[in-house]
């Protein structure tokens, strides 16, 4: 693979989920279309913004492109290999390149194992040497000292959970991170702490991140590239600065009026 | 919270020390009772017949609790009844546990095709009334301690396998466990060291719950004459026997009676006690 | 000024403990006027509008204050006269539009219960006013929509239910706690927007409990920053976006993202200011405990 290639190349990807409100007496269910059709590459170094509203496919997307949810057509590709259909097992040794950081921290951190047990187990899983050491360095990396290694999810506060969560996605030294709305449920200094946190990281680390949210106020600063979903499907591909200078679809430019500035002056309402 | 988290303690405290000590008096009893039994539990002695307790009038030494209408002292028979309780208590729990807990993960975590052999079963098995279906297994494979036990595993696996099933599902979908698998965890040891060590409070209390259950199928089968022979003494063949003789011997019937009523709400207790203390939210 | 709603020194503690939650906060709400509750999470905003409301839940309990609504304190009041009166003249815009409807009714008798239980209404009259204000909300095919349940409806709309159910009895003041933090943006600006629309027409005068300060700019006249359960600043919305006074309400202001500028990088609220603000919070409990 030559080092300008994209990182991820998305092509004609389609995910379709049986539709559990309708329960036929014979037959499967009917399905429903999440993601209609989506091509576009991640670049190296790159840090997309993935954004849409509730029920615009762009979780879905996400958990798509690490594995967690097997597309129904089309293909991913990381880093010059097909993984949409890859079998588990020749998957596995991959996962060590592609990482997840989840939305709610609380939930995605088993609420009994200490912090130091939750972020060596990808370590362990994926055979690294050197486990707890590698630990204790993620720790360093996102900020939290070493004493809390010993303790358990439920004793910190959300903003440490969520650096908990960083650090368990980065301790395998990933290629590529995906966010799932990592700061929707924290307060406004949380929340800017975290987002720095992951601008130092994407340069320190080398990452190419995914950062997928709700909310394109939040992402301005910490994105390159921001690709706008809508109903499954891309209405809007873009650099930051031109997204944010001259929206093209106009879904951007519902989505970028619909924000409340701190500031009464703005014409709004 | 904060206060809400400490009351919880505070009654799971009471609540576990309560029902844990009145648990160890009967697994002493059971143990022991060849050695502190005032009497021989099968040696009638008509001239004792329906000697009352030691506080009424006309009771006699060595008959605490009274004798029934063949002269056997009532406290010994409690005694020794303890022993095939809490054997089937513990067997039949641990069985029945092992087989609807085991079920229930596999059906609740792995989804598709195991989910939906163990859910038909589930609901074949739930159409049976459950008294009925026991005595017919007894028929079947005839009386005796172990068909006792075979019968109550056959019947109440679906208990453990339900609830583990559902609590096993909504484990799944927490983002620690999609997390494991980022992690490249396999799918059998995920369902090993993510779900169940977070299933397993319910599992405790479940079992605790399905001991005291044992013990009343098995008095429920004792008192309809299906349980071991007849000689050896059971509560449920206590309180069939004092249930005929209730108007000139209440004694017969009703300490055999209080006993597995208390036991059997020990062991549910026990089981709400032991959960709240093993929940790390809580604890 | 007092205005008809005036809290003075409300303190709420965990029930037993010490413990404030609430640490002497006081209040006054002219007639119509819509004022913004904010600040992080814990600090006590949605705490004010349950004690109004008497929802607190069961381990918190009020350890001295008074809460006046329309002259009377509501805290001396038996608790069926505190019921009646507050459902007379407040009502409550919850914050999940999913779990704020009970699911297994419809939509209509959700909405008309209120006015036939707590004002006497007769059940048609009340059922007429239900189709207005649901007209009035912007919800089309009213008649069909009170014979729907929850579960056919948007996120959106719901929330425009309860927007008409807690403007149905004419209440004076209404707390609106965190209405739109479940929603997507553009949803969140159109139910904004229905809700200034209606406060204006009716002349509610609304607590407006929030977390975030761009939705404080849009939609009130007023606002008190919060921290650990103590109001830090209270002050005009225009004068306080020109300038907070308060150096804790100064850091949660930079902390907010405005996209509107590129190179703003995002300031954490600094910890020196969070040791001040914590130290002033605790000073005022050592008086508070002394004068007790």
């Amino acid at each position: 693979m030559s080092a300008d290639a994209p990182l991820y190349q998305v092509r004609d990807l389609r995910l379709s989920l049986p539709d559990m409100t309708s329960k036929p007496l014979f037959g499967p269910r009917p399905r429903i279309e999440i993601l209609k059709g989506l091509s576009f590459d991640i670049p190296k170094g790159e840090v997309v913004g993935i954004v849409g509203g509730s029920g615009s496919g762009k979780s879905t997307l996400g958990r798509t492109l690490i594995r967690l949810l097997d597309p129904s057509g089309g293909q991913v590709i990381f880093d010059g290999t097909d993984i949409s259909h890859l079998h588990e097992d020749a998957l596995r040794p991959m996962r060590r390149r592609f990482q997840m950081i989840f939305q709610d921290p609380m939930s995605s951190l088993n609420p009994r194992r200490t912090v130091s047990a939750i972020i060596a187990a990808p370590l362990k899983l994926q055979g690294f040497d050197r486990v707890r050491e590698r630990a204790a360095e993620a720790l360093d990396h996102v900020g939290l000292s070493r004493s809390f290694a010993t303790r358990y999810p439920h004793e910190l506060s959300g903003g440490q959970r969520q650096r908990v969560g960083i650090a368990r996605a980065i301790a395998t030294r990933p290629d590529f991170i995906l966010a799932d709305e990592i700061v929707s449920g924290l307060d406004v200094s949380s929340q800017a702490q975290v987002l720095n946190l992951l601008e130092q990281l994407v340069a320190d680390l080398n990452l190419t991140l995914a950062f997928i949210s709700h909310d394109l106020s939040v992402i301005r600063r910490l994105c390159t590239r921001i690709i706008v979903l809508r109903h499954g499907e891309i209405v809007e591909n873009a650099l930051t600065p031109e997204l944010f200078g001259a929206p093209q679809a106009d879904y951007t430019r519902e989505l970028l009026d619909a924000i409340p500035l701190p500031d009464p002056d703005q014409v709004w309402i | 919270m904060l206060d809400g988290r400490s009351a919880i303690k505070r009654r799971a405290g009471l609540r576990l020390w309560l029902s844990g000590g009145w648990l160890l008096l009967i697994v002493l009893a059971a143990i022991l009772a060849p050695w502190i039994s005032p009497q021989d539990p099968l040696a009638q002695d008509l001239f004792a017949a329906r000697t009352p307790p030691f506080w009424e009038a006309g009771s006699e030494p060595g008959f605490w609790l009274g004798a029934d209408s063949l002269g056997r002292d009532v406290l010994t028979r409690i005694l020794y009844g303890a022993r095939i309780a809490l054997i089937v208590a513990f067997v039949a729990g641990t069985l029945t546990c092992a087989v609807g807990a085991a079920l229930g993960l596999i059906a609740g975590y792995f989804r598709g095709w195991a989910d939906r052999i163990v859910s038909r079963l589930v609901d074949i098995w739930m159409a049976f009334p459950p008294v009925l279906f026991a005595i017919l297994l007894i028929a079947v494979l005839g009386t005796g301690l172990t068909s006792i036990i075979i019968a109550i595993v056959v019947i109440d696996w679906t208990r453990f396998c339900r609830v583990v099933r559902a609590e096993a599902m909504n484990q799944g979908q927490m983002d620690y466990v999609a997390s494991a698998q980022v992690a490249g965890m396999s799918r059998l040891r995920t369902m090993w060291a993510e779900i169940l060590p977070n299933v397993l409070p319910t599992i405790v209390a479940l079992l605790s719950l399905e001991m005291g259950i044992a013990v009343i199928v098995e008095a429920i089968l004792s008192f309809v004459n299906l349980s071991i022979s007849t000689d050896s003494p059971t509560w449920g063949g206590m309180i069939a026997e004092g249930r005929t003789s209730i108007h000139q011997a209440w004694w017969v019937l009703v300490f055999p009676l209080l006993t597995l009523f208390l036991t059997v709400l020990s062991f549910s207790q026990f089981g709400e006690g032991l959960k709240d203390r093993f929940d790390p939210v809580l604890r | 000024m007092t205005g008809f709603l005036s809290i003075r020194n409300l303190s709420v503690v965990l029930a037993g403990t010490p413990h404030r939650l609430l640490r002497s906060v006081s209040l006054d709400l002219p007639a119509g006027e819509v004022h913004g509750l904010v600040g992080e999470s814990g600090a006590g905003k949605s705490m004010i509008g349950k004690a109004i409301l008497g929802i607190l839940p069961r381990a918190i309990e009020i350890a001295e204050g008074e809460i006046l609504l329309d002259g009377q304190d509501l805290l001396q009041l038996p608790p069926a006269e505190r019921r009646r009166l507050v459902g007379k003249t407040a009502a409550l815009i919850p914050q999940d539009p999913l779990t704020a409807l009970n699911p297994s009714r419809r939509i209509g008798p959700q909405i008309t219960d209120r006015l036939v239980d707590i004002l006497g209404w007769k059940r048609a009259q009340a059922e007429a006013r239900a189709v207005e204000l649901l007209a009035e909300v912007h919800i089309p095919d009213a008649p069909r929509v009170m014979r729907s349940y929850p579960h056919e409806l948007s996120g959106g709309m719901r929330q425009r239910i309860l927007i008409a159910s807690a403007f149905a009895a004419e209440p004076k003041l209404i707390v609106a706690d965190e209405p739109t933090t479940a929603l997507d943006v553009t949803v969140q600006k159109q139910i904004l927007r229905l809700i200034a629309e209606m406060q204006s027409r009716h002349g509610t005068a609304i607590l407006f409990v929030t977390h975030d300060l761009g939705v404080v700019s849009k939609v009130c006249r007023s606002l008190s920053v919060l921290y650990g359960g103590k109001v830090v600043e209270e002050t005009e919305v225009r004068a306080f976006f020109r300038g907070p006074k308060h150096a804790y309400s100064a850091a949660l202001l930079a902390a907010t993202p405005k996209y509107t500028d590129p190179d703003t990088s995002l300031t954490p609220v600094p910890a020196e200011v969070i040791a001040a603000v914590q130290a002033e919070v605790e000073a005022a409990d050592g008086e508070w405990r002394h004068v007790r």
